[in-house]
């Protein structure tokens, strides 16, 4: 062991020394091929919205060689499976929008009254009750809430009006708010509890009440994260399926009217895929192309949620 | 003159604070009643379905399966069903949840790849799962010839159920301190043996939490089932996984056809007969049972897990 200094030839490694390197480089292998099976895994997920698109484009593409753009768009008949044939996008994205937004205005104020009453008000226990007791409201499988809007929440309704039809947009329309109503308002929740206390604290010393201080300061502090929470609400209205396909009718209906009955593009490929459509027929092409529609507007959505949702994160 | 001024303001100031008290007031008890109504709707909903499905509920219901009297129809093919189908989604989304979970939060680089693949999560969460049907029905059902298998629906469930498994992994990767790691680096442990000994244990519960809540989403999911084409009444079993000849075990059921409680329920729903009404709400009444007990044990879970690690 006669070091000499600066002496930095490399002797080429022998016995002991050598098993220790292949032992080395054999892990660095193993540790190669793990971190290369982990990101595969990670890259499912990317798969997964490429075959989406994928799947959606093709059999759209083919659809669209048959029915013309401007006739999906402008067409006020929905008829895809009759002989003659009719291809209005317009009457099934009335039905969806028509019930999305009896859905709205039942979760919005009910969502943010929650919300707000859970973040500024409710003392600590109420919160820890409530809190996991929307969650599991949040976690009742759609197809539940379809049964209630059929047999609880329509006779309920037609009680009061008796002119309304078993199938209606009105009694699926509400279900479905009451079903958003935990989404939106533990969203906005979050959102109101990421205010710092410091402003609260700035608007209870100017004298202002609890309210006061929601309304003026906490609120618009949040604003972003609890408009990301009902455009969250939206996107989730419009692609719920059970309720509607069970509540609403399968009917295609132009109509604003929520007391009449009317498909929505969900419960239109729920009925088609109940159905024994035979495999590249027009008629299977056609959910394809209504898919291609709903996941338009969905992303749509979620890219403003997300935009928004990260300027809040960003402000604090 | 100035002091009668003065006590004309403080009249005025108080009216204005018992106002304002007032509307605090009013609009605590606005908040109350619109929490009520939450809780009030979720237990109509479930003593609603209580009193039309108890009477059904019986040890036949059970072992029945669906039939055209509506007095002899039961769940069997329907909870077997869901049963297997459940079995195949674990076994395909918690590997790759897990997996994916700890590459984004252990190994990947900062990057605009890894942001693409996180932006791609985010976005598949907010996906309606009737997109993940039409999916799998042009991708697993036709592509792939893979027919509406139980297998079908597992990987369709799967590949629904992943954007939740993958954000519960990473938050409770994310929990564990930086010391944990560097404590084990610092005694010459490689990335996958800190992952595998150090950051998979710590996050389990966490990790569970996660699973237990996708699987209740997946239990209940019906519209992506009816999408592939699931057939809504089945009067048989998949064949058994277990057989008497070797090799003993057998996959013979993933290619099965099958109905799953939520797809039984819908077709009983959507019967004109009120009797079939009944069926519905009792099977809508286990499957209800099913999610909120799994639902209950994740949220429990957390909460444990909250008082309990102290790092």
């Amino acid at each position: 062991m006669a070091a000499v200094p600066g002496d930095i030839s490399v002797t080429p490694p022998s016995g002991a020394m050598a098993a220790r390197l292949a032992h080395r480089r054999s892990r660095i292998l193993r540790e190669k091929a793990i971190e290369l099976l982990l990101f595969l895994a990670a890259m499912v997920s990317v798969f997964t919205t490429i075959g989406i698109v994928y799947v959606l484009v093709k059999e759209s593409v083919v659809f669209f060689q048959h029915v013309p753009l401007l006739d999906f768009l402008t067409d006020t008949q929905w008829t895809p499976l009759f002989d003659d044939a009719h291809f209005g996008i317009v009457v099934l994205l009335s039905g969806t929008l028509t019930s999305s937004l009896v859905a709205l205005a039942i979760a919005i104020p009910l969502g943010t009254l929650i919300a707000i009453y859970l973040s500024e008000f409710a003392p600590f226990s109420v919160r820890e009750v409530a809190k996991p007791f929307l969650e599991l409201l949040g976690g009742v499988p759609t197809i539940i809430y379809g049964y209630f809007a059929l047999l609880f929440v329509t006779p309920i309704l037609q009680w009061f009006y008796p002119e309304l039809p078993g199938f209606n947009l009105l009694s699926a329309g509400i279900v479905m708010g009451i079903m958003i109503v935990p989404y939106v308002a533990s969203i906005s929740e979050d959102a109101m509890r990421a205010v710092p206390m410091s402003l609260r604290e700035g608007s209870y010393a100017m004298g202002a009440t609890r309210f006061q201080t929601a309304v003026n300061v906490v609120v618009p502090a949040a604003f972003s994260g609890i408009a990301s929470a009902y455009i969250l609400g939206i996107s989730r209205a419009v692609g719920e399926t059970m309720i509607l396909a069970v509540a609403a009718g399968m009917q295609p209906n132009l109509t604003f009217n929520p007391l009449e009955p009317a498909a929505t593009i969900t419960a239109f490929i729920v009925q088609v895929a109940l159905g024994d459509l035979p495999h590249g027929s027009v008629g299977y092409q056609t959910i394809f192309a209504a898919g291609l529609t709903l996941m338009l507007f969905t992303l749509v959505c979620n890219v403003a949620g997300h935009v928004l949702r990260k300027r809040f994160r960003e402000s604090y | 003159m100035s002091s009668e001024s003065a006590s004309v303001k403080v009249t005025d100031l108080r009216a204005l604070i018992r106002r304002h008290k007032r509307w605090d007031t009013i609009f605590m008890l606005v908040g109350l009643v619109a929490l009520m109504i939450g809780v009030l709707t979720f237990a109509a909903l479930f003593v609603d379905m209580a009193i039309d499905g108890l009477p059904r509920l019986s040890y036949d219901f059970f072992t029945n399966f669906p039939s055209r009297r509506p007095g002899q129809a039961g769940i069997l093919s329907a909870w077997v069903g869901s049963t297997l189908v459940m079995i195949a989604t674990a076994f395909f989304a918690v590997p790759l949840g897990v997996a994916s979970g700890i590459y984004l939060e252990e190994y990947a680089a900062k990057n605009w790849f890894t942001d693409v693949i996180e932006i791609n999560i985010t976005n598949l969460a907010g996906v309606p799962s009737i997109v993940y049907g039409l999916l799998a029905l042009g991708l697993f059902v036709y592509q792939f010839g893979l027919g509406q298998s139980i297998l079908t629906a597992g990987l369709t469930l799967a590949l629904l159920i992943l954007p939740v498994v993958i954000v519960a992994t990473r938050e409770a990767i994310r929990s564990i301190p930086q010391g944990i790691r560097e404590g084990a680096y610092a005694l010459g442990a490689t990335q996958w043996q800190v992952c595998r000994d150090h950051i998979v244990p710590y996050s389990m519960p966490g990790i569970l939490t996660g699973v237990i809540i996708g699987m209740a989403r997946a239990i209940g999911e019906t519209a992506p089932i009816i999408t592939i084409g699931a057939l809504t009444f089945i009067a048989f079993l998949p064949p058994a996984p277990v057989t008497a000849e070797p090799p003993f075990i057998s996959f013979e059921w993933l290619f099965s056809p099958f109905t799953v409680m939520p797809i039984q329920m819908f077709n009983w729903t959507s019967r004109p007969e009120a009797a079939f009404h009944q069926n519905a709400a009792a099977a809508g009444f286990v499957l209800v049972l099913m999610t909120l007990a799994m639902n209950g044990l994740a949220i429990w879970l957390r909460y444990r897990l909250r008082k309990r690690i102290k790092w």
